[in-house]
């Protein structure tokens, strides 16, 4: 059900699928090398760097083939803070964006259902910011509460904020940009989830006397739960692994880095390339024990 | 007055919701017309210049370029490759159907970063000098799962009748394709080339881990954002943007007038 923003997949009962032949080798077979070529190896490519050691002989940045699991103590120690803060942000950004998303998906996909164009137009505003830039709109937020901006002098003003206090660069800020820039990956798979809510099901509740707070509860949440889940997943996965919200060029500052923040800096500024794999490594470790989560509870079928 | 109230509470809602999303677009488009100098932060009055002198700025509209034929040659590669497995998955049965979807779902799963680094390494493990060509590799990679997706959907609601329809007016495999099942397909195909453009034109981290010294869009503006991001910078994004929100309207519309056709028909 991960992606159903995307699928309205249907299981098309009226004829059985038909059994393996050459042709579907022929259709799976480029798509799925390419897949093997460009995104299995590159994660085993991505292992075997993460046990290099210094070549001894060698400069910064030169490392020789070596089964070095150090590595991974020495950047689970060094790192700790900037994982924590990877998850933990990731934590309450998917939690605000649930919390924004819920109402409007449930006003696009239940409220308006008697406007289709009035619904498609909606949901076109929710994608909207696909469409510009990501780096520019995250730039445009910079620039909104900049220090010199009114709602920053205002906040000021009224003492919200010391004098010598402003918004970018701090945990906030960060948390605000990752919460707006995925909000459509959240808002999309609860819309999917509630526009097939059969309303007969909330009515059924209220004329069993449930107050509209248990019907809430008791109906309309758990029949939107596939939604959640996979708006959850869309959500946090990415912002765990995001670094440009966090960047100091951007909304966060040095006290604010992430996970992905020293990948970055480890892989392309320092070449310290072992550090950056074995920090990737963990990532993407801690990612598959929440996706292996999901497709114990709802199989493989629905993923895509 | 309460019922009325609590009416209105969910336009409201979605109202301030909308305007919140729209609030860095417009701020974008409206810095667009900013005269600025070097840098885009604060108002200095209006003008058109950024628009109509945008390729003035060094380098804008290299990147520019850059970024549209990559995402041009990755759109091709990804949708047809994707295209051909959606058909696959929804119209035969076959072994190891699990471990295929978890292949094609996990490149979706994973953080850009770790893709990006990944696949750095693969490259510098190779030897491959990194430029335009690995960066098409890396977003083929990550469109394809999203192609395939979406083409899914729209095979698994097309009926299979026709074809057989076709085939018992003896019609080859190869006529059958492309006659009935293409057009058929052609929508969805269509949404997913759209999608997988998308992404590659707006991608900069696995981008970044992959481009050696070549500009793209993405990386213009991650570069210039450290010393301040110029107006013509907006000109690109709000020019897109506009592009893109014109041809979704345009084909909701389409569809919307389609729909209604139907049901007067019937």
């Amino acid at each position: 059900m991960a992606f159903a923003a995307f699928s309205s997949t249907k299981s098309n009962g009226s004829s059985k699928p038909k059994k393996t032949g050459k042709v579907v080798i022929a259709l799976l077979a480029p798509g799925l090398a390419y897949l093997g070529a460009f995104f299995l190896t590159p994660l085993i490519a991505l292992i075997m760097v993460s046990l290099q050691a210094q070549d001894p002989f060698g400069g910064i940045g030169d490392y020789i083939p070596a089964f070095e699991i150090n590595n991974y103590f020495v950047v689970i120690s060094e790192y700790w803070p900037h994982m924590m803060r990877s998850f933990g942000y990731a934590l309450i950004a998917t939690i605000l964006a649930l919390l924004i998303s819920y109402p409007l998906a449930y006003f696009i996909g239940v409220k308006a259902r008697p406007y289709p164009l009035l619904q498609k137009l909606m949901l076109t505003l929710v994608i909207a910011p696909f469409f510009i830039s990501f780096l520019l709109r995250t730039l445009a937020w910079k620039q909104i509460f900049s220090n010199e901006s009114w709602i920053v002098t205002t906040l000021q003003q009224t003492g919200l904020l010391e004098a010598d206090q402003y918004v970018v660069g701090t945990p906030f800020m960060v948390i605000f940009g990752l919460t707006y820039n995925f909000i459509p990956f959240m808002t999309l798979p609860l819309y999917t989830s509630l526009e097939r809510l059969d309303t007969r099901y909330l009515e059924a509740g209220s004329d069993l006397y449930a107050s509209p707070s248990k019907v809430f509860r008791k109906v309309t949440l758990p029949l939107s739960m596939p939604g959640i889940i996979s708006g959850t997943l869309l959500t946090f996965i990415p912002i765990a692994g995001d670094y440009i919200n966090a960047s100091g060029d951007f909304l966060g500052s040095s006290s604010t880095a992430m996970l992905g923040n020293v990948i970055e800096a480890n892989y392309l500024q320092i070449n310290d390339y072992p550090s950056a794999s074995a920090l990737s490594v963990l990532l993407m470790g801690a990612i598959l024990v929440l996706v292996a989560g999901y497709v114990k509870k709802s199989g493989t079928e629905d993923l895509l | 007055m309460k019922i009325s109230l609590g009416k209105l509470t969910f336009p409201l809602y979605a109202l301030i919701a909308f305007i919140y999303l729209l609030i860095p677009i417009a701020y974008t488009f409206a810095f667009s017309f900013n005269d600025s100098l070097k840098t885009n932060l604060i108002w200095r009055g209006f003008t058109f210049d950024k628009w109509t002198n945008v390729c003035q700025r060094e380098g804008v509209c290299e990147a520019f370029g850059n970024s549209v034929l990559i995402g041009v040659v990755s759109t091709f590669a990804a949708t047809a490759l994707g295209t051909m497995i959606a058909i696959a998955l929804v119209r035969y049965r076959f072994k190891f159907r699990r471990s295929i979807n978890l292949l094609l779902f996990l490149p979706m799963a994973t953080p850009e970063v770790v893709l990006g680094a990944g696949l750095a390494s693969q490259f510098f493990n190779l030897g491959v000098q990194k430029g335009i060509a690995t960066i098409i590799v890396a977003h083929v990679m990550f469109c394809l799962s999203f192609v395939v997706v979406t083409v899914k959907a729209r095979v698994a609601s097309l009926d299979p009748v026709l074809e057989e329809a076709g085939k018992d007016l003896y019609a080859n495999p190869r006529q059958v394709f492309w006659k009935i099942t293409f057009p058929l397909l052609l929508p969805g195909i269509a949404a997913a080339a759209l999608l997988s453009f998308a992404l590659s034109f707006d991608d900069f981290i696995i981008t970044n881990f992959n481009a050696g010294a070549d500009m793209t869009f993405p990386r213009y503006v991650y570069t210039a954002a450290a010393r301040g991001v110029p107006a013509e910078a907006n000109v690109i994004g709000s020019a897109v943007f506009i592009a893109a929100i014109l041809l979704v309207l345009a084909t909701q519309i389409n569809g919307e007038r389609k729909r209604r056709m139907l049901l007067k028909k019937h």
